[in-house]
């Protein structure tokens, strides 16, 4: 039982991390090498053990590897994967006891103090962590000790039978320079090391060396730092038959979306984007992408939205494995319920449900813009992402409809008498303006290359209100709008 | 006995009433629950007009002219409207349909690029039925669709008396709930309303 003074300290190493992630979704029987490109020539960066046992290192050219071992398979190295896939190693290692830090960037470190014996003591806990990991297909190094330096040195190091003392001193996690000096000087293991006398060693190497040592040895603590764990909003479900009706996915998609809710709830945050991923029996996954257009953790609001989308999916022959995951969370305060009516919330809704259909983004509205050129005064953004804005102004009359300009016959500065425009003729009743418009030339653009502008508003006696303008600089007539 | 003779009495009147000329206070502010039509070249003021509340206008996002806010601002709120671009006239139909249905904007306009036929026409009106909402779809001339509940013609007119005018033509062309009829129309701003000038003769 724990006692309260003395601290164990798991180190778990995975000297193959990178081949195991990649070799756990794609078992490959023969030698099997990650690449990385350095310096402009591709390294081998991580190998599988039949690879090793044909006599190919670590560092060694990709091209050397394959003039010795032609039937080499390999891939490029992807070490955001890498580190992506230690993480969820992070978590699963939780369950061993709360307090789990990273060591490096393939090894984690677990301070298990007071937890053993819910494992049936230090060796069943040891065990136990070797099968699971054998069982995911991964290797690892363990090592089991009072400090942090022991337990990294066992794992790293560590044999049957062998003693702190018996290590060698590369065992103590420092560099190979001082580890060479140290050999020239027979001191090859760390027993050698903690006898001889510290003094001349730390003028010679330096205090980094010494801290190192006392670190293992338990004369200076080290603490493993727990990671910080985010919520995550996630819910997955294993079937034990796979399903194929839209009714019994959604079915099971509320009993996911009903325990995320509460989680966002008690985090006050709101799902922006949800992505249910639906495994089916023949390994490939389907995706339902919901985007929200308001924070939103009502799982009777959010549940019909997916309908669609699920309605959409090609179940093949069966869907095993549900999963579901809030993306995009935002913080989404507590409301008090009261009698206001709660008009904004069921807008969102529709806005949702339309951008379900026709994209989120294709639902729009205006917003002011600061520009004399009439097709610049206002912008058209995304509603989900906007509030309205209510300074509108116009001083001038502006046309309701606006378009790409369509010349017209005519000459000089003033609107023509009569003209054709759109297979009609038009008589000009009544012309006011003008009203001369200067292009922006701060802003890149072809449709203001004729230079200023000036334009009429003309009312024709056929009844059709038009906007013409007529380039002074480039002499020419286009109707650019019509008024109501 | 007595409820059927007031109902029959009821219908009566009410055909007395619709067989006589149609005035346009009865019906222009459209009738909410059920789709109108409008074709015409200012058919889109004559739906910036009919919209007097928070409006959804969709419209197909190849099309090429832009409706500006500027130039709706003396009909209608720019902050009361969203836009929906749909692909095409299906995603459209789904849209209005949806939007009809749900109840949460009162006024749905719809710019319609091909001719509805009966069954989508009656879809629409069953939406705007269950949702309570005015749905407006403008067309192109000629593409009405016979599940409308009115349908109008917008043209403008030339007025030499004023200079900043809005002065229209509009003619009910096809009435489910009374006769046709043909008004001159001009917006009053200050108002926000609109104003027959003279009645025309059918």
């Amino acid at each position: 039982m724990f006692d309260g003074i003395r601290k164990r300290v798991v180190c778990m190493w995975f000297p193959r991390l990178p081949s195991d992630r990649v070799l756990r979704a794609r078992p490959v029987s023969g030698p099997f090498a990650i690449t990385h490109k350095s310096n402009n020539t591709e390294r081998i960066y991580c190998l599988n053990s039949p690879a090793e046992r044909a006599g190919l290192t670590r560092g060694m050219s990709f091209a050397d590897a394959r003039a010795f071992c032609p039937d080499l398979i390999s891939q490029p190295a992807r070490p955001d994967l890498d580190a992506h896939f230690l993480a969820i190693l992070r978590r699963w290692a939780t369950r061993y006891c709360p307090w789990v830090g990273w060591d490096g960037a393939d090894g984690l470190v677990l301070d298990v103090t007071g937890s053993t014996h819910l494992w049936g003591g230090e060796e069943a806990m040891c065990d136990d962590m070797r099968a699971r990991a054998a069982r995911a297909g991964l290797s690892v190094g363990l090592g089991l000790a009072d400090t942090r330096g022991a337990a990294w040195a066992f794992a790293h190091y560590g044999g049957a039978g062998k003693t702190l003392e018996h290590l060698p001193v590369a065992a103590l996690r420092i560099n190979t320079q001082v580890v060479t000096g140290l050999q020239r000087l027979g001191l090859r293991t760390i027993g050698d090391l903690s006898t001889a006398a510290r003094a001349p060693l730390a003028r010679r190497f330096g205090p980094e060396m010494m801290l190192r040592l006392d670190q293992a040895m338990g004369r200076v603590p080290e603490p493993v730092t727990p990671e910080k764990e985010p919520p995550r909003f996630v819910n997955r479900m294993s079937l034990p038959e796979p399903i194929g009706l839209t009714e019994d996915v959604m079915g099971i998609t509320e009993r996911l979306l009903v325990p995320l809710c509460d989680k966002l709830n008690r985090f006050e945050m709101g799902a922006r984007k949800l992505s249910l991923t639906l495994r089916r029996v023949d390994q490939s996954s389907r995706e339902v992408e919901l985007r929200l257009a308001a924070p939103m953790r009502d799982p009777h609001r959010i549940l019909p939205l997916f309908e669609r989308g699920v309605g959409e999916v090609d179940a093949g022959f069966g869907i095993d494995q549900i999963r579901l995951k809030a993306t995009q969370v935002e913080p989404l305060a507590v409301q008090q319920i009261g009698s206001v009516q709660a008009s904004p919330d069921r807008l969102a809704d529709l806005i949702t449900r339309i951008g379900t259909r026709i994209g989120l983004d294709n639902v729009q509205r205006y917003l002011p813009a600061d520009s004399h050129i009439p097709a610049r005064a206002f912008r058209i953004v995304p509603a989900a992402y906007t509030r309205p804005d209510s300074s509108w102004s116009t001083c001038r009359p502006r046309p309701l409809r606006l378009f790409p300009p369509e010349p017209i016959a005519g000459r000089g500065h003033t609107p023509p008498d009569r003209f054709r425009w759109r297979r009609m003729t038009l008589t000009t009743g009544r012309a006011i303006g003008p009203e001369r418009i200067a292009p922006e030339w701060w802003l890149e653009g072809d449709t203001w290359r004729t230079g200023l502008r000036d334009y009429w508003k003309v009312d024709t006696r056929e009844g059709r209100r038009l906007w013409l303008f007529y380039t002074p600089q480039n002499p020419s007539w286009c109707v650019e709008g019509e008024f109501a | 006995m007595q409820r059927q003779i007031r109902k029959l009495l009821k219908v009566y009147v009410l055909r007395m009433f619709s067989s006589m000329r149609v005035d346009l206070r009865n019906i222009f502010p459209l009738r909410p629950a059920r789709v109108h039509e409008v074709c015409g070249p200012t058919a889109i003021s004559f739906a910036a007009m009919a919209a007097s509340g928070p409006c959804l206008w969709i419209r197909e996002g190849w099309l090429g002219d832009t409706i500006t806010p500027q130039g709706l601002l003396r009909y209608l709120d720019p902050t009361q409207l969203l836009l929906a671009r749909p692909k095409d006239q299906i995603d459209a139909l789904a849209v209005a349909e949806e939007a009809l249905k749900d109840g949460v904007l009162p006024y749905v306009i719809l710019e319609i690029t091909r001719p509805l036929d009966l069954r989508e026409g009656r879809r629409l009106q069953l939406a705007a039925k269950a949702g309570g909402t005015t749905g407006l779809c403008i067309i192109p001339e000629g593409m009405g669709s016979n599940a409308t509940h009115t349908r109008w013609r917008a043209t403008p007119s030339f007025d030499a008396a004023e200079e900043d005018s809005t002065l229209m033509r509009w003619e009910i062309i096809k009435n489910k709930s009374g006769t046709n009829g043909a008004w001159n129309v001009r917006w009053d701003q200050k108002a926000r309303r609109v104003h027959v000038v003279s009645a025309v003769a059918e």
